[in-house]
C-alpha cells in the first residue's frame, strides 16, 4: 500500500550558511492533520559525525530516511578503512533515494535539509530535486522565512548571528503558520569541530497583542 | 598433466590444506609480461611491458584507465582482466551516480577482490587468472594495491607482477626508501628502472617506447596513460649507466614472502 497523503507531519526546516559553519533549525511538532498531536518530537537527526539532517513532511517517512542513513553509516564504519562519506555525497545519495522512490510512485513525503562540515547546506525534496544554497527553507518556511533569511544573510555572517536569525524566523513561523510550534531545536554545524544539536527549548517572550491588527 | 587427484575442481582441498586450482591460477599471473607499480607520498605510477604476438601484430595493452582517479595494470590472462576492468569501471560509475564522488580506491579494490573470491568457492566457476596492480588517489592520498586470483588484496609501496618480476621486485626492495620519498618524475624513473631489470637476462631485448607503457596518477593530477612516443622522454631518463647490481638478479627464486606491505 503506497502512501497517498501524509498523515503525521512536521512543518518547516530552516538553514543558513555562515563563515564559520552552518545553522539548522526547526520546531518539534508532529501534527496529526490540524491537531498539534506530538509536541516534543525531534526532527533533526545526526546519524554521522560530519552532518545532520532536518526533515519536514510525513514523520514516519522521516524515520525511514533516518534509518537508511544510519544503515549507511554503520556499513561504512564496518569497512574499517577510515574513509567517511562527505556531506555532499550523502546529499546526492538522498537525492537518488528520493528520486527512485518517486519513480516507483511510492514517494517518501519529506522535504529534507542536510547540513554538514565544510559549510555544506543542501535541500532534497520528495521528488528528488536537490540543490545547495546559502539559505534554505522548506514547507511554509519557503514562503515566510526565506525572504527574511535572504535579507539577513551576509557573506561574513557568524554562527551566533545565523542562529539568532533562524530563531527569529522560527518565531515568525510560529506566529503565522498554524502547523508550527514555539518549541524548537537548533543544530550548529561548525566548519571544524563537533556538531552541536540543541535539546528542544521554548521561544521566550511571545507577543500576541499584534494579532488583532492582522487580518 | 594431472598433478594429483585433488586438483580437478576448485572446491576440494588437498590433504595438505591447499586448493590447487587457485595455485594454478596464480601461475597464470606469472606467465604474463611484467608490470610494475610504485607509489610515493604524492603519486602512484604503473609501468608495463607490452607483448606482441608477432612483428605483424600490435602490442597488447596492459594498463587500463578506470576513472579519472584510478587505473589498473594487469598480468595474466588479459581476457579475464578485461572482465575485471569492466566490473571496476562499473563500480566507479555507480559510485559517481549514487554519491557524486570518486570511489575510494581501497573500497574499489576490496570490491573486486570479493568478486574474485566468489569464483574460488563455487564448483561451477573458475578463478580469474589475472593479478591486478591498482593505482589511484582518494581523500587519504595515493594508493597502490595488488589483487590475486585467490581474492587476496594487499596495499603496497611497490610491487611487480609477471614474467621475471622477481628482479624488478629486488630492485624496488633496494630502492624502497627512494620510492617513498620520490617526486613524480623520480617515481616514474624508478618504476621504469625496475621494469628494465626484467630484461636483464633476456638477450636482444630492451625496453623501448614501443613495448612499454606508463601511467601516472597523483594528488591533483588525474590518471593518465603514456605510450609510444610519449614514453620516450621517460626512457631517456633511465638510459645512462645501467646500475651494476642489475645483472646479478637474473634467477627468479619464488620468495613470495618478500612483499613490501604498507604499514602506514
Amino acid at each position: 500500500m503506497h502512501t497517498t497523503e501524509p498523515i503525521v507531519t512536521g512543518a518547516s526546516v530552516l538553514g543558513i550558511q555562515c563563515v564559520d559553519g552552518v545553522v539548522l533549525g526547526c520546531d518539534t511538532l508532529a501534527s496529526y492533520g490540524s491537531l498539534a498531536r506530538f509536541q516534543r518530537v525531534r526532527r533533526i537527526v545526526q546519524p554521522g559525525a560530519d552532518w545532520v539532517l532536518g526533515g519536514g513532511g510525513e514523520y514516519s517517512d522521516l524515520q525511514e530516511v533516518a534509518r537508511l542513513l544510519e544503515t549507511m553509516v554503520t556499513r561504512e564504519y564496518c569497512q574499517e578503512d577510515g574513509v567517511v562519506r562527505a556531506p555532499r555525497a550523502v546529499h546526492r545519495y538522498l537525492a537518488r533515494v528520493m528520486y527512485q522512490r518517486r519513480s516507483r510512485l511510492d514517494p517518501l513525503f519529506n522535504s529534507l535539509v542536510l547540513a554538514g562540515r565544510g559549510r555544506f547546506l543542501g535541500v532534497v525534496d520528495m521528488y528528488g530535486t536537490a540543490f545547495e544554497s546559502h539559505v534554505v527553507a522548506t514547507g511554509f518556511g519557503s514562503l515566510l522565512a526565506l525572504p527574511l533569511l535572504r535579507k539577513a544573510w551576509r557573506p561574513d555572517m557568524r554562527m551566533e548571528e545565523g542562529a539568532a536569525c533562524v530563531e527569529h524566523c522560527l518565531r515568525v513561523l510560529f506566529y503565522r503558520d498554524c502547523r508550527a510550534l514555539s518549541s524548537v531545536q537548533l543544530a550548529r554545524v561548525p566548519a571544524e569541530g563537533a556538531i552541536e544539536v540543541s535539546e528542544p527549548y521554548e521561544l521566550g517572550e511571545l507577543q500576541w497583542h499584534v494579532a488583532q491588527t492582522v487580518a | 598433466m594431472l598433478r594429483n587427484q585433488y586438483d580437478t575442481d576448485i572446491t576440494t582441498f588437498s590433504p595438505q590444506g591447499r586448493i590447487h586450482q587457485i595455485e594454478y591460477a596464480s601461475e597464470a599471473v606469472k606467465q604474463g609480461s611484467a608490470v610494475v607499480g610504485a607509489r610515493s607520498g604524492t603519486h602512484a605510477v604503473l609501468a608495463c611491458v607490452k607483448r606482441s604476438v608477432s612483428d605483424l601484430a600490435s602490442h597488447q595493452r596492459k594498463i587500463f584507465e578506470l576513472d579519472t582517479h584510478v587505473g589498473v595494470a594487469v598480468s595474466g590472462i588479459i581476457a579475464d582482466a578485461r572482465v575485471l576492468s569492466k566490473f571496476m569501471r562499473n563500480e566507479c560509475l555507480q559510485h559517481r551516480f549514487a554519491y557524486e564522488s570518486a570511489v575510494p580506491v581501497g573500497r574499489l579494490v576490496r570490491h573486486v577482490a570479493d568478486y574474485c573470491q566468489r569464483c574460488t568457492q563455487r564448483a561451477s566457476k573458475r578463478p580469474f587468472g589475472v593479478g591486478l596492480l591498482v593505482a589511484g588517489v582518494d581523500e587519504l592520498g595515493p594508493h597502490l594495491f595488488e589483487t590475486c586470483p585467490s581474492g587476496d588484496e594487499y596495499e603496497l609501496w611497490a610491487m611487480a607482477l609477471g614474467a621475471r618480476s622477481q628482479s624488478a621486485k629486488t630492485y624496488l626492495e633496494r630502492h624502497l626508501e627512494e620510492v617513498k620519498q620520490a617526486k613524480r618524475d623520480e617515481l616514474i624513473r624508478l618504476a621504469l628502472a625496475a621494469l628494465r631489470e626484467t630484461f636483464a637476462a633476456v638477450r636482444d631485448a630492451e625496453l623501448t617506447e614501443h613495448n612499454c607503457m606508463v601511467a601516472v596518477v597523483g594528488i591533483e593530477e588525474p590518471f593518465r596513460v603514456y605510450e609510444d612516443a610519449q614514453v620516450a622522454g621517460f626512457l631517456e631518463a633511465i638510459r645512462p649507466a645501467p646500475e651494476p647490481e642489475g645483472g646479478s638478479a637474473t634467477g627468479a627464486p619464488s620468495a613470495s614472502e618478500e612483499r613490501m606491505e604498507d604499514t602506514s
